[in-house]
Parts: C-alpha cells; structure tokens; sequence
C-alpha cells in the first residue's frame, strides 16, 4: 500500500506523462481527446467500488448509489460518445464506400 | 491469510498500474486520425480492467454491508443505460454541452466519494491528511460539477450565453472563493462539526461554480469545458490520495494535466491569455463599445446562388471556410456534396480550418468528418494562409470573426487573434444569415472588400440553390 509519499510521487509523476502526451497531439483531434479524458476521469468508479466495500451507514448508501449512476455515466457514455465522434474521421473514398455498404447490409 | 491478502493485493495494484499504462497508450494512439479510435478502446479496455479488478478485490476481501453492494450494482446499472443512451441519441452539433454534462456528472461523482470519506469514517481516523485530499476533492468536485452544468447550459441557449457580469464580479468571486476556503480550514480545525462544515464547503463552492462560469462568453466555453476537465481529473486525483487508490491518484493526475495542457493550447489559438479567458467579460459588452474604430464605411455586394455556381464551377482551387453558423443551419452534408461535386469536375477542394471554429476546438472537424469528408482535405490554419493567393474562389459558410482581416491592425476586438486570409483569394463569397456582427461585436471588414460578395440566408437552403445550379451547369 502506498504510503502518503509515495502517491505525491506518483501524483507529481503522471501529472508530466499528461503533458507530455497532450503536446503531441493534432488540433483535428482536440475535440475527441477531450472527450476521451472526460471519459478517463470516470475512474471514479473504481474508488465508489472501494468505499462500497466499507459502506454501512444508510447516509453512505445514498452516496454510493448517486456516485455510480454518475460516474458509470461518465465512463460509459464518455467512450460511446468518443467512439462515435472518432468512427467519423474517414481517409479514403474507397474505405467510405465500403463501410456505407456494409452499414447498409447490416441493416 | 496474511500471505493471501498481499497476493491478492500486489495482483490489484500491477492492474490498477497496467490501466493507467494503457489510458496513456490510448492517449497516445489519439496523435493520429488513424490510430484514434484504437486509442479509445484501448483506453477503455484499461477501465473495464480497473473496475473488474476493484469487484475481484472487494469478492475477495468482503464486505461489511450486502445492501452497500446491491446499491452499488444498481447505480452502475442506472447510470450505464443513461450513459449510454445519452451518447447514442446527441446530434453532433450538440456533442460540447453533452462532453459537459459528462465533466459534471464526473465531478460530482469524485465530490461524493470525497464528502464520503469525510462524513463516514470514524471520527478517530480522521487524520489531517485525510481531511485536506478529500476536502479538496469535494471542492474541485463542487465547483465542477455546478460550473459544467452552467457551461452545457450556455452551449445548449438554456442559460444566457454572453457574458453574466454582476457588478464587482471579480471581488464576489475572491471573496466567495476564500469563504469555501475558510470552511474548509473549519472542517480541518473542527472535525467534531465535520458534519456542518462540510455542507458549508460544498454548498459555498456549488455557488463559487455557478458564478465562475457565468461571467464567461459563450465563444468562450471551450476552454472553459477543458479547465473543468482538469479539474474533474484533479479532483479524482484528491479523492485517490484520500482513499489511497493508486488508479484514481495516477489517472486524476493524468486527466488534470492534459485538461491544463490542452485549455493552453486552446487559449493560445485565440491569442488570448488562459487567465483573461477564465476572467471572463469578452465579447458583447466592451467590444461593441468599440466597434466604432473599424471604419465599416463601403458597400457590401449582394450576388446570388446562380452566380456563386458559376464561379465555383469554373475554378481552379476552392477553399471552403465553415464556421459555427454551418453547424447551426445543419448544412455540414450539403457543403461536402457540393465540394465532392467540384472535386468530380477536377477543382482542388480544401476546408480551411481555424483553431476555435465551432464550438470547441476540432468540433468543425467532427463535423465535416460526420458528413464523410475526408480528413485529407480539411486544412489547418498555418497550411491553409499560404495556398490563399492561389486560391480562385473562397466560399465561407457561417464563420465571421476568424476572417476578419481587422485583426492584423492593433486596436480593435480581435486584434492578434490568428485569422484566415481568406480576403487574399482571388474572390470571396461570403453565406451569411443576417447583417449580424460576429461574437467579438464588430464589423467584420471582410464583407466590405471589393472583392467579397455576400449571399444572405440560411447556410443550409442557400448551399442546396448552389448545388443545384452547379448540377444544371454540369448537365449543360
């Protein structure tokens, strides 16, 4: 288990990984990289699981309850979403067409 | 035992490490369109790992309440089918306010596990630690959650969306600020009374949200959405430390500094500082007030849909200008059958597009992306200003202020704000709804260029006349 220091140094750590790779991406991009940190955040969830295990207060029931409809929101939804904008960015013709056929065939 | 909770807890922290390694691979694979959207699943991959890894864990080690767990269970469920039913049914235009509602909804989720640890754990384990990480949590999460909720609110018309002043707003905003601030150095001083100073905190940082937002215009919002990312992260991060995760401690950070990194990108394509934005007041108000400066004297010169075709037909190089005006006529897939129309003809078809077009920044190319135009043809700022003196005519559909050649000289609203030369093409045309001037309140000078003409109406039914003027001239 990680000791006070050791989560700053984490802390301090992950927080120059972000800039770093945050540098390096294009503007076309910007809009779905939001949206796919958005959806990253919602790794809330892991820490509702975690007090759900200590949970046994009706108070904390109505927080646990409220904070995973919220976060599973978050995560769920941020990755469709992000999915469906990112699903959009098409190169050639030729690959267009052939999804266009394939969507149609599905239906 | 004692051997087997190590196991079971090194297993859990090398998963908790592994997601993070691959949210940053995700994050990395989104450098490219063509990798993009592998990132993404990669990036939820590592999620479905840590949230697995969190039941496996609590399966193993028990738990004190069965009800905790069937609340658990049925939040998730509840919240997977509003997620997921929310991202399936938004427009594309309307993909801003729904990456805010996300943002909020994350906030307040990272507020509540905070304000949870503080308000349930046994008055002896209190530490001081542990009430500085999730006191901060429930602030950054506060402030989030009502601060996003006010920017969809804006984006979505709901809440008005030029900038909100109160008099002395700066001043109200330092001394709400410091106030939250005061009741959490309470709560720390006071944990006996944790139970009243917390919902001071959070009551005065939902308001301190609410009236940092609302102050911002609307053009503005988002950098705003991508500071209360950051914060959203930040938070997460806080409630982490609080609860001594190392997945929301990594992932937090992770999502705090690329949301901080990404609102200065974003705030220098506008060339404005990030503290000026977040201050608020631009647009509206002030500008307008000098517009007077922008000699706004010439004619604009009215031309038709007819004409537009001819010209478009019988040009060599096309660059299309779009710009939140496209978006909010929904004429995206009526601009890309008209450019694949010329492409067909053999005219060099480009989309020219500003760093802040749309409503945030790559939304235009959501967009045209959506009406299948290919990446290849849609052109950033710095590429696009050198192939303008070739081009033969520049067809802009909704975008005002980021033509603007005023912004070359000092002294008006938009002054130094990167532009298109749009006015260095050979002709311009400009579709337009109104008269109307743009967010920064001026006239654009544009339009008063000999070599501009304007075509007034809806962006969508005035590029149909175009098409089908262009497809008479074809079938000529």
């Amino acid at each position: 288990m990680p000791s006070l220091v050791i989560a700053l140094t984490l802390f301090i750590l992950a927080l120059l990984i972000g800039v770093e790779v945050i540098g390096k991406v294009p503007a076309t991009l910007h809009t779905p990289l939001m949206s796919g940190a958005n959806s990253i955040h919602g790794i809330i969830i892991v820490g509702v699981v975690i007090v759900a295990a200590h949970a046994h207060s009706p108070l904390a029931y109505v927080f646990i309850f409220l904070a995973a409809v919220l976060g599973t929101m978050n995560v769920v939804g941020g990755y469709v979403v992000t999915d469906r904008m990112l699903e959009m960015f098409k190169s050639s013709k030729g690959e267009k067409n052939e999804e266009k056929t394939q969507d149609k065939e599905g239906k | 035992m004692v051997t087997h909770a190590s196991v079971l807890d090194i297993t859990t922290w090398f998963v908790y490490v592994l997601a993070a390694v691959l949210f940053v691979m995700g994050l990395h694979y989104m450098n490219s369109p063509k990798t993009a959207r592998k990132g993404n699943v990669v990036s939820a991959v590592g999620m479905l790992l840590a949230v697995l890894m969190a039941f496996v864990h609590m399966a193993f080690t028990g738990v004190e309440s069965a009800v905790a767990v069937v609340v658990l269970i049925l939040g998730i469920a509840v919240g997977a089918v509003a997620g997921v039913w929310s991202a399936l049914k938004v427009k594309m235009t309307d993909m801003p306010q729904l990456v805010s509602i996300f943002n909020t909804v994350g906030g307040g989720a990272a507020a509540l596990v905070a304000l949870n640890d503080i308000l349930t754990a046994p008055v002896s384990e209190l530490s001081v630690v542990l009430l500085i990480t999730a006191g901060l949590g429930v602030i950054i999460g506060a402030v989030t959650f009502t601060g996003s909720l006010i920017a969809a609110g804006k984006l979505q018309g709901v809440v008005p969306g030029g900038p909100v002043a109160l008099p002395a707003q700066n001043s109200i905003n330092a001394v709400l600020l410091l106030a939250t601030f005061a009741g959490f150095i309470a709560l720390c001083v006071q944990p006996e009374q944790r139970v009243l100073w917390s919902v001071v905190t959070v009551l005065l940082a939902c308001i301190y949200g609410v009236l940092f937002v609302l102050p911002i215009g609307g053009a503005d919002m988002p950098v705003v959405i991508s500071v209360l990312n950051a914060c959203t992260g930040t938070a997460v991060a806080m409630s982490g430390l609080a609860i001594d995760n190392v997945a929301l401690i990594v992932a937090g950070a992770l999502v705090g500094s690329a949301g901080v990194t990404l609102s200065i990108l974003m705030a220098k394509a506008m060339n404005r500082p990030l503290m000026s934005v977040l201050l608020g007041g631009f647009g509206g108000g002030d500008a307008a007030a000098s517009s007077g400066d922008g000699e706004s004297g010439g004619t604009m010169r009215e031309t038709t849909a007819d004409d537009v075709a001819v010209q478009l037909v019988y040009a060599d190089k096309v660059v299309f200008v779009p710009g939140f005006g496209l978006a909010q006529a929904q004429a995206q897939r009526e601009l890309a059958d008209l450019g694949s129309m010329l492409e067909e003809r053999g005219i060099d078809v480009s989309y020219a597009i500003h760093p802040v077009a749309g409503r945030m920044p790559g939304h235009m190319n959501v967009l045209l992306a959506e009406a299948n135009v290919p990446y290849e043809q849609l052109v950033d700022l710095d590429d696009i200003n050198p192939q303008f003196p070739s081009t033969s005519v520049s067809l802009v559909v909704g975008a005002n202020d980021v033509t603007n050649p005023a912004a070359r000289r000092p002294g008006t609203a938009v002054s130094g704000m990167p532009i298109l030369d749009v006015d260095k093409s050979a002709s311009t045309v400009v579709i337009k709804r109104g008269r109307g001037k743009g967010y920064a309140g001026i006239e654009n000078e544009l339009y008063f260029d000999p070599h501009t003409q304007m075509l007034f109406g809806d962006a969508k039914a005035q590029l149909q006349a175009i098409i089908a003027a262009v497809k008479e001239l074809v079938a000529e």
